[in-house]
């Protein structure tokens, strides 16, 4: 059965031209960049090449980038570093809808004594100024804003918010994990203290990722250890994964302007395809501010983990936000902050394109989905004329 | 994505009696849009026997399947002997459920009851909601808490989410869970441990008789679902007599099915010592 792959929010496939440039560091180029001989240093020429590829992805220098292991990584390096660096400080902003890289670690610093602030989102997933610009205090030590959702697609207002944050001189950090590769990024315009991507999202491996820290910025090393990245960053480097995430971010700036093209296009084409087709479905997230690839749709009174069954039946890979898709008994917060409705939360499924998704894909998902829906509604008990009675309190 | 056994899968995939029986002698009802799952069951009753159900489901696999695996169980059943199918009796009906789907099953059984409490003219809504409501977000009382622990034997926090909700939403609730398993595992504690039952033995009309429900009930349903069929041909001693039929003739897996499949459900339920043997 052919696999059609609309999960890439989740994770991406490798490019093989990525593999093809990673592979040498495997078997053949295996020394430590650290080492004094000439065998392993060879390598550190190779790493240099990709700090560069990233920064000129950022529009930033390349001293400004370290190698992470994964987006949760930076993260917790760029909030734990900030707070660090000011602890006369200790009140925390950041949103209702983050990432749990970012959500649990704020939480975890709530019970450390932290005051913590989480900015709500409206009906299409949207932050509002106001709202950010009434939460800052005097005693403020980081505000961090997701740059793109991850579930929905709706894209923040970063520009404006860094500017307003960074007016009362207070660090700001963006997850940016959706967003790099898939928006064009340019932190010579864009003032934010900390950014953060990670390989998998962009087509390298999973198992690296990069956080860049804009000059003189104050920064505490999260892992602490031997001189690598200038001491910033503990460990012996993921050679292979440092090549390929240079050369997935060369080739993400080279598609940019397909992603937002082609890409775009084909999700369009998806969406409009499937809400035309299936009777009492709706879009989550925001009609136009919102990331090229991403669809997040909810289809009433049926349940999101029984979709993703049947569509896997027919080989087609998504993901939902459905309470029973991850063993919580809620739907995800990210629906609940947006206040969807449970008629609705319950039964979301989320496609997420890349370069590698194809006009025939799209198509034999519109023409299965519908039936699939129909299918879940003929076993389900709740019609707009007939629903149950059913005995809950919730 | 969650591990779940080939009759999970099955009844998922080809429920067995969905929809609805116009002139249902009962119906329960329980869960709800805002709790995640909802199950309607529907049962054609005769002279206190159920010779038909049927089911909708808003849910997840594990709810679909746990709602087709229900109406197979029932049917043919008297009321009394409904009554006494456990969530468990479900579970593993299906060859087991996720620890996080047990629920599902819980589901299925309250269904069950409710709607025999219909047809009895009990009041379903005093009925579910005895006792004091512990989680809000779920609507679970300390009466459902301590039915899932006690016949569950749970014994944890989160086993207690797992069966019946309770804890899975805001988590405000956790300290009462906490110590109504802290009660009730005290009680059973405390309780002397039954004398172990003694083996049924049966006569050979009533091995006959269960060897034959035992196949129709469980195994033709799922060897039907793939195009294949068994039939019970004879039973001398501890010996059964099977024919394969359909598609099951030729599948290269036929002798797999019948001795892991048939025979080894047959010496859980039945006896033992059986040994079931083809015959053309």
């Amino acid at each position: 059965m052919a696999e059609i792959y609309l999960d890439n929010n989740a994770t991406t496939r490798v490019d093989p031209a990525v593999f093809e440039e990673m592979r040498p560091y495997f078997c053949e180029l295996y020394g430590n960049p650290s080492s004094m001989h000439t065998f392993g240093g060879q390598v550190g020429g190779r790493l240099a090449e990709a700090r560069e590829r990233v920064a000129a992805l950022l529009g930033c220098e390349p001293v400004e980038i370290l190698f992470t292991s994964c987006g949760t990584e930076g993260d917790s390096t760029a909030m734990r570093s900030a707070l660090e660096a000011q602890p006369e400080k200790r009140h925390l902003i950041t949103t209702k809808v983050e990432h749990p890289a970012v959500l649990n670690l704020a939480n975890h610093l709530v019970k450390k004594g932290y005051h913590l602030t989480l900015l709500g989102v409206d009906a299409e997933g949207m932050i509002d100024l106001d709202e950010l610009r009434s939460s800052l205090r005097d005693d403020t030590a980081l505000v961090s804003l997701m740059y793109a959702n991850n579930e929905t697609g709706t894209i923040f207002p970063i520009q404006a918010a860094a500017e307003l944050v960074k007016s009362r001189g207070i660090p700001f950090h963006t997850d940016a994990v959706q967003a790099a590769g898939k928006l064009p990024l340019d932190l010579r315009t864009l003032p934010v203290d900390y950014l953060v991507l990670s390989g998998h999202k962009l087509h390298a491996p999973k198992g690296v990722g990069a956080l860049f820290v804009r000059r003189r910025t104050p920064f505490r090393p999260f892992l602490i250890g031997g001189h690598q990245e200038r001491g910033r960053r503990g460990g012996t480097e993921n050679v292979p994964g440092i090549i390929a995430l240079g050369k997935a971010c060369e080739l993400a700036g080279a598609h940019l302007a397909e992603e937002n093209t082609r890409v775009r296009a084909l999700r369009d084409r998806l969406e409009q395809g499937l809400l035309a087709a299936i009777p009492d479905a709706r879009l989550n997230g925001h009609p136009t501010e919102r990331l090229p690839n991403t669809s997040s749709l909810a289809f009433k009174f049926v349940e999101g983990e029984a979709i993703l069954l049947l569509l896997d039946q027919k080989g087609i890979c998504a993901s939902s936000g459905s309470a029973c898709t991850s063993g919580s008994l809620e739907p995800s917060h990210v629906l609940r902050a947006m206040g969807v409705p449970f008629t609705y939360a319950h039964g979301s499924i989320r496609f997420s394109l890349s370069r590698f998704t194809t006009e025939a894909e799209v198509d034999a998902v519109v023409a299965e989905l519908p039936r699939i829906i129909e299918r879940l509604r003929a076993i389900s008990p709740f019609r707009e004329d007939d629903a149950p009675t059913a005995v809950c309190t919730c | 994505m969650w591990d779940y056994t080939d009759k999970v899968k099955d009844h998922f995939l080809n429920p067995r009696n969905v929809g609805k029986i116009d002139d249902a002698d009962a119906v329960g009802e329980v869960g709800s849009l805002a709790c995640g799952d909802a199950l309607r069951l529907f049962l054609k009753v005769e002279n206190e026997r159920i010779v038909d159900a049927r089911f909708q489901t808003f849910g997840c696999g594990s709810a679909i399947a746990s709602s087709s695996a229900l109406t197979e169980m029932v049917k043919g059943k008297t009321l009394d002997e409904a009554l006494l199918v456990t969530n468990r009796d479900i579970a593993e009906f299906l060859g087991g459920l996720p620890k996080e789907k047990m629920h599902c099953s819980v589901m299925g059984r309250e269904a069950l009851e409710a709607a025999i409490n219909n047809y009895r003219g009990i009041e379903t809504t005093q009925h579910e909601l005895e006792g004091e409501v512990v989680c809000e977000c779920f609507g679970v009382t300390d009466a459902q808490i301590r039915r899932a622990v006690e016949e569950n034997d749970l014994k944890s926090v989160e086993d207690v989410t797992h069966y019946t909700k309770a804890g899975g939403g805001c988590e405000r609730c956790l300290p009462d869970i906490e110590r109504l398993l802290a009660e009730v595992r005290g009680a059973r504690e405390a309780r002397p441990a039954p004398a172990a039952a003694a083996p049924r033995k049966l006569t050979n009309l009533q091995r006959i008789q269960l060897v034959q429900k035992v196949i129709d009930e469980e195994i033709r349903p799922s060897l039907q679902a793939d195009g294949g069929d068994l039939e019970l041909v004879d039973v001398d001693g501890t010996t059964v007599y099977v024919s394969l039929r359909g598609t099951c003739t030729h599948c290269p897996s036929s002798q797999l099915t019948l001795k892991g499949g048939v025979e080894a459900r047959l010496k859980e339920i039945v006896d033992p010592e059986l040994q079931v043997v083809e015959v053309q």
